[in-house]
């Protein structure tokens, strides 16, 4: 390694120039990225699942549309970061295999379950709420495939959080039932949406360094705060509660005070003791099982044709 | 296990997207497809979903050949040299109109 | 029901149980490029269904304005025995080839079919097959070469899609036996009968077999056809389907979602 080209990529660092592709960075700087991209990727797609159990159920063609035009977006994003990934020299294939075998992570919100309508209202608000808070700063990410692929996935998210609370704001103005539903379902959603934040900054090893190749911009805590701050405001639209009596404006911060997370929690979800570890994961790995012999069908069928391929380019089918 | 008789391996290829008439295609991302065509139509459902694109060029990735970083130096340093190709190295009176 | 909304009703149905079938695939497709393409046809059929059923809602409204229903009562409160879908739509997935064969079927009719309603006297329908067609073309064309790659690719694909023609080989028939909405359709101008597109149908299913190395398909010896869904008998798939689809409007009655 020579000094010039780690002199080059700390300038590059220091003056905000992207990192591209082929320039020179540190193995440690190219293997937290790898990590951080691909599990982003993977919690996208492991992400539709929870939101994909209540597609047949969405009661209003209207909803079963927009949830659908939902969680296609999340397999758009998930391909947007495994593609932005592949940039660092891995495969897609290599990261699947490292989800599959459970040596790479996805984020554990997504293995709670949906068990009602509300959930899915729940999720919008809260769980791309919390997301949006953690990925616009990723937008001015070190490295340039990374920043390109959060800014359009951005673009794209507003739509989930607007669509979420809409779901929940129609069942807080509705029927007693709907009601319970809606308060029942922020009650379990909460907290795990804090926890998306990440182990406060002092349990967070990986932290420090991520913020000096200014992949990460802000910590944990500050936005988590940001995050409590926004919607401890909304939820008095929904005229609902946060499950947390301990919330209380702080005059001297300036932010609110909420309760303890209960972090032995979160961790038990991150070990795989969560409620639907095993489900998400096995549902994962049957779909790409499944999927094998039309996979090997394409691929067979493209090198038989690949000197002939005037049928699939010239097909006249309308 | 036996080795499977079919490899399951699609290729990985490049989408460049010209969004309006008059710009150019530019680079939107990278996806797996098993031939041309089925690149192109998922290039269509994932890059142009809200209307973002009127073309589309699909490239397998191994078919992109790129300059080496590490010799950025020599490969375009000369032509930043050669200031004289901006209009502003020129100093020219203000009343001068249409140049 | 009066003839006229049924027909437009039957059109309805058949892009809502295929949408929704096509839509059980999401985040379980063979490949994450697939999964995004399968729902997107999942989503051009959702949305043809709504304009069907607001059509269809209009309609009725204007015959019996006492009694208005909406898009979403027309799609989660009636039974099973209401449903005007071929039974095609409503058969579970079942594999890959399955789906995309089940497909390739239906938007090759879909096509035809739209093409002719262009012709329709009742502005609406036209105007609504004219904005599907874009997307079922697409949707032929997606299918077509899925028919291809399976039918043309590995021994084990090739045996699949043998399985999906044998499969789905009961349910083609009914798309050509007219119904009553459709006779009526026929003689008011609003639509066609089906037996019009039957031969080019069975034409062009034959002539994209035959690039896929697959058996042609006859419209000879086909099974009795017992079962109607145009007339409201399906088979026991719908009832499921429905029970599925319709159960927060049925659990929590009148309410607003």
């Amino acid at each position: 390694m020579s000094t010039r080209e780690q002199e080059i990529f700390d300038q590059k660092i220091e003056q905000e120039i992207r990192i591209e592709p082929k320039d020179w960075m540190p193995d440690e700087y190219r293997k937290m990225l790898i990590r951080q991209m691909s599990q982003h990727a993977h919690s996208e797609i492991v992400g539709m699942l929870p939101e994909g159990n209540w597609i047949t159920r969405a009661p209003s063609l209207r909803r079963k549309a927009t949830l659908i035009a939902k969680v296609q977006d999340e397999a758009g994003h998930g391909l947007y970061l495994y593609s932005a990934t592949e940039t660092l020299g891995i495969t897609r294939d290599e990261t699947i295999t490292q989800l599959h075998s459970g040596k790479a992570k996805y984020s554990s919100i997504f293995n709670y379950p949906t068990l009602t309508w509300a959930d899915i209202g729940a999720i919008g608000w809260l769980v791309d709420g919390a997301a949006i808070m953690n990925q616009v700063p990723l937008c001015r990410a070190s490295y340039g495939p990374y920043a390109r692929a959060m800014i359009r996935i951005c673009k794209e998210e507003s739509f989930h959080q607007r669509q979420g609370f809409e779901i929940l704001l129609t069942l807080s103005r509705g029927n007693e039932a709907q009601k319970a539903m809606c308060q029942d379902a922020i009650n379990r959603w909460w907290w795990p949406s804090l926890m998306m934040f990440g182990p406060g900054d002092d349990a967070s090893p990986n932290s420090q360094r991520s913020m000096q190749w200014k992949i990460k911009r802000f910590s944990n805590d500050e936005l988590r705060q940001k995050f409590v701050d926004v919607c401890v405001d909304q939820v008095k639209t929904l005229e609902m509660l946060l499950p947390d009596p301990k919330i209380k404006w702080n005059e001297k911060t300036g932010h609110y005070d909420f309760g303890e997370i209960n972090w032995e929690e979160f961790y038990e979800v991150l070990k795989g003791n969560g409620p639907c570890n095993f489900e998400r994961l096995e549902a994962r790995k049957k779909a790409h099982a499944d999927g094998l012999w039309v996979r090997e069908a394409a691929a067979a069928y493209a090198e038989k044709k690949y000197s002939s391929n005037t049928i699939l380019n010239g097909i006249k089918t309308a | 296990m036996e080795s499977k008789p079919h490899s399951e391996n699609w290729p990985l290829w490049e989408v460049f997207i010209r969004p309006r008439q008059g710009l150019d295609h530019k680079h939107a991302g990278s996806l797996y497809a098993a031939d041309a065509q089925m690149a192109i139509e998922n290039a269509r459902d994932v890059y142009t979903r809200r209307n973002e694109g009127i073309s589309i060029w699909v490239v397998e990735s191994k078919y992109i050949h790129a300059s080496n970083p590490s010799e950025s130096d020599s490969f375009f340093d000369p032509s930043n040299d050669k200031v004289y190709r901006h209009p502003s190295f020129y100093n020219l009176p203000d009343e001068l109109k249409n140049i | 029901m009066d003839l006229l909304s049924t027909y437009i009703i039957h059109q309805a149905d058949n892009v809502l149980i295929l949408g929704h079938r096509n839509s059980e695939w999401t985040g379980h497709g063979p490949i994450l490029e697939q999964d995004i393409a399968l729902s997107n046809i999942a989503l051009d059929l959702v949305g043809q269904a709504r304009n069907f059923y607001q059509l269809a809602a209009a309609h009725l409204n204007e015959l019996t304005p006492a009694e208005p229903v909406t898009e979403d009562d027309l799609a989660y409160l009636r039974d099973a025995n209401e449903f005007r879908n071929f039974i095609l739509v409503e058969q579970v997935n079942g594999d890959w080839a399955k789906t995309i064969l089940r497909q390739f079927y239906f938007s090759t009719y879909q096509f035809l079919l739209y093409n002719r309603l262009l012709q329709s006297n009742i502005p609406e329908i036209a105007a609504i097959s004219e904005k599907s067609l874009k997307e079922t073309r697409y949707h032929v064309k997606w299918s077509s070469e899925w028919v291809i790659r399976l039918g043309d690719g590995t021994e084990e694909s090739h045996a699949r899609m043998l399985e999906a023609i044998h499969n789905l080989n009961p349910w083609i028939s009914e798309l050509f036996l007219p119904a009553d909405f459709e006779y009526e359709a026929e003689s008011s101008g609003a639509g066609v009968l089906p037996e019009i597109i039957k031969d080019e149908w069975y034409y062009r299913v034959n002539k994209l077999f035959e690039t896929a190395t697959l058996p042609k398909i006859t419209s000879e010896k086909k099974p009795m056809q017992i079962l109607s869904g145009k007339k409201g008998v399906h088979s026991e798939h719908l009832g499921l389907l429905l029970a599925e689809m319709q159960f927060l409007q049925r659990a929590y009655p009148g309410s607003n979602w």
